[in-house]
């Protein structure tokens, strides 16, 4: 591999680390400030993606089409919070799971009344069409960029908004102890509805930008999660922070183990089971820090 | 349903189950012999979400495993031995157990959730992503297994009754097993690891090694299902091993109340006739199946069985 492939590779790994990171972050916020495990959030992912392809073909402006689909997904997430997952907070998270899991049926399958089982492209956005070329026969396109650093300022707009803002306060107070920041005076109620809406919204704003480069499947809400749910397990749960550097993390290892070659006494190693590197990185992590690797309980 | 009450019931339930194939068609008794395996699959879960307290998300895994086994061990066009095949792919679901349970057991909580998911989930990836076994296609097994002994042929799996009875009688075994051990100090160790397992530890149980004893026999038990399904269905592929399977066999614990073992058999054949049904009225079956389960975790958190009883599972105000 020569410099120029690895810088492409190199970003490329940043750019989906930091898509998986948007993703997770909402995982672990909605796991971290509410006890409540989300299996359905991958299912967000997917109806972002499916968003953004029939948004963007109806009014015929992606960025058009984000804005609609993003207001779209908060009122969902702040439906069902309201409808079914304030049921869930004293509840084990066998119900949760068992909850989430019957939602993922009822999306996958109301995708499929809605949008077709079909495989759909949706086009980058003109303004963002270019590419920058590194070397002669090289080059990278902006829009993977843009994927880049709308993500990074979402990471900051986040730590912003938890560490120095009231509202943010409020979060923090409300993961650690509920009752008494009810009594208080704060409708913490309110606070963890927001938190779910958010959640969604990100994993769905995730699943819009990276529409025009993964393309828009029916499976696509199932492979993203159980990628979270390693980047949650090695990042640790409830952290933010833990969230960026295993994304990160996984981002390269994912990346590198699908164009680096290894053979090991004539059977082909990598690419051919680039699959379950990252599951491995966990189990190594699983060894050295059960709690991951910026988690604080268990 | 303890006592006599639960006796007489259980035996009239085997009885009646072994007279199907006298009074019902091919087709039912093929079916009947599924739900006898997903109650194994599931009484299997029962041991460890319901007795111990570890929500496994990943338990299709074993099953999975152990239905490849056999597809790996029989020669193509030819039989595989029912005694060799059997132990082998139990042990190869027991060994998969061990290894991922060393891993798994020292989280617990919702880390457990995620990271018996992602093993599962990697399980899946070997089979689906290399050439190892079929690929995403997976293998066909076109010879069922033989189970002769020096000449003798106890039974004919190529035959659906054959198979039935088979299939009643290892589920019947399974029961009773578990029922044995859970009666054990095993059973009550356990028991107590889900209740309080801090107070388990400061007692002197190595409460980790009883988990883990737990997490290998219901990987065991669930491979005895896989191999089951293996032969009965003539085919093996990653769906075996799918985290959809998961979550279904976990919805059919807690429809038919974890912590009975009766429960998930009740839960398994009415969650696959449900399924039926379902499949029946339209082609959009999963958006009521999904709704389905969002309401039983709504508002059967003690399932079908917690209607009939007022004791019963555990509460969830015992469990840890």
């Amino acid at each position: 591999m020569d410099l120029g492939t690895f810088f492409v590779q190199l970003l490329n790994s940043v750019q989906y680390g930091l898509l998986l990171f948007l993703v997770a972050s909402g995982l672990t916020l909605i796991f971290g400030i509410m006890g409540v495990i989300n299996i359905a959030h991958g299912s967000f992912y997917m109806i972002g993606a499916y968003l953004a392809w029939s948004l963007s073909g109806a009014v015929g402006n992606f960025w058009l089409a984000l804005v609609v689909g993003v207001a779209l997904s908060v009122a969902l997430g702040l439906v069902l919070e309201w409808l079914l997952i304030n049921k869930l907070y004293d509840r084990d998270h066998l119900y949760q799971v068992l909850l989430t899991y019957g939602l993922i049926l009822v999306f996958e399958e109301l995708r499929a009344v809605i949008w077709g089982n079909d495989v759909h492209a949706v086009p980058v956005p003109a303004l963002l069409k270019a590419s920058i070329p590194l070397t002669e026969n090289l080059s990278y396109p902006v829009y993977r960029l843009f994927i880049s650093a709308v993500c990074l300022a979402l990471a900051g707009l986040m730590y912003w908004v938890i560490q120095k803002t009231r509202l943010g306060m409020m979060i923090r107070a409300g993961a650690s102890n509920r009752e008494m920041v009810q009594s208080l005076g704060i409708n913490i109620g309110f606070v963890y509805r927001v938190v779910f809406a958010v959640g969604v919204a990100l994993a769905a704003f995730a699943g819009m930008i990276a529409a025009p480069v993964s393309s828009v499947f029916p499976g696509m809400g199932g492979q993203v999660l159980i990628i979270c749910f390693v980047v949650v397990v090695i990042g640790g749960v409830g952290s933010v922070k833990g969230a960026l550097v295993a994304a990160i993390l996984i981002g390269l290892i994912d990346t590198f183990g699908k164009v680096i070659e290894v053979q090991i006494g004539g059977f082909s190693v990598l690419p051919e089971l680039s699959g379950m590197s990252v599951y491995l990185l966990m189990a190594v992590v699983l060894l050295w820090r059960p709690q991951g690797i910026f988690g604080k309980r268990l | 349903m303890t006592g006599r009450v639960g006796l007489v019931a259980a035996v009239v339930a085997v009885l009646a189950l072994a007279a199907l194939p006298m009074v019902a068609e091919k087709f039912y008794v093929q079916l009947v012999t599924k739900i006898l395996i997903m109650a194994i699959f599931a009484m299997s879960l029962d041991l460890l979400i319901g007795y111990t307290g570890l929500v496994s998300f990943g338990h299709a895994a074993f099953y999975g495993i152990a239905g490849y086994a056999l597809a790996l061990l029989s020669p193509q066009y030819e039989a595989a031995s029912v005694w060799t095949s059997l132990p082998l792919a139990i042990g190869a679901a027991a060994l998969a157990a061990l290894v991922i349970g060393l891993f798994v057991l020292r989280t617990s909580g919702i880390y457990f959730i995620m990271v018996t998911l992602a093993f599962a989930q990697m399980a899946y990836f070997v089979f689906h992503d290399t050439k190892l076994a079929g690929g995403s296609d997976g293998i066909y097994i076109y010879v069922r297994p033989v189970a002769e002994i020096f000449g003798w042929k106890p039974f004919d799996l190529e035959n659906f009754g054959h198979l039935y009875y088979v299939v009643l009688a290892l589920a019947v075994g399974v029961f009773v097993l578990l029922r044995v051990v859970l009666a054990s100090l095993f059973g009550r160790v356990i028991a107590g690891i889900r209740v309080n397992e801090h107070r388990m530890r400061s007692l002197g149980y190595p409460t980790f090694r009883y988990k883990l004893a737990a997490f290998v026999f219901a990987g065991a038990l669930a491979g005895l299902a896989g191999w089951l399904s293996a032969v009965q269905f003539g085919v093996v592929n990653p769906d075996f091993l799918a985290w959809h399977l998961s979550g279904s066999v976990m919805m059919m614990v807690i429809l038919g109340g974890m912590g009975t073992l009766v429960g998930p058999a009740i839960g398994a054949a009415a969650m696959m006739l449900a399924e039926l049904w379902l499949q029946g009225l339209t082609k959009h079956w999963q958006l009521l199946m999904g709704g389905f389960i969002v309401l039983v975790a709504l508002l059967l958190p003690r399932g079908l069985l917690g209607l009939l009883t007022t004791r019963g599972g555990p509460t969830d105000s015992t469990r840890g």
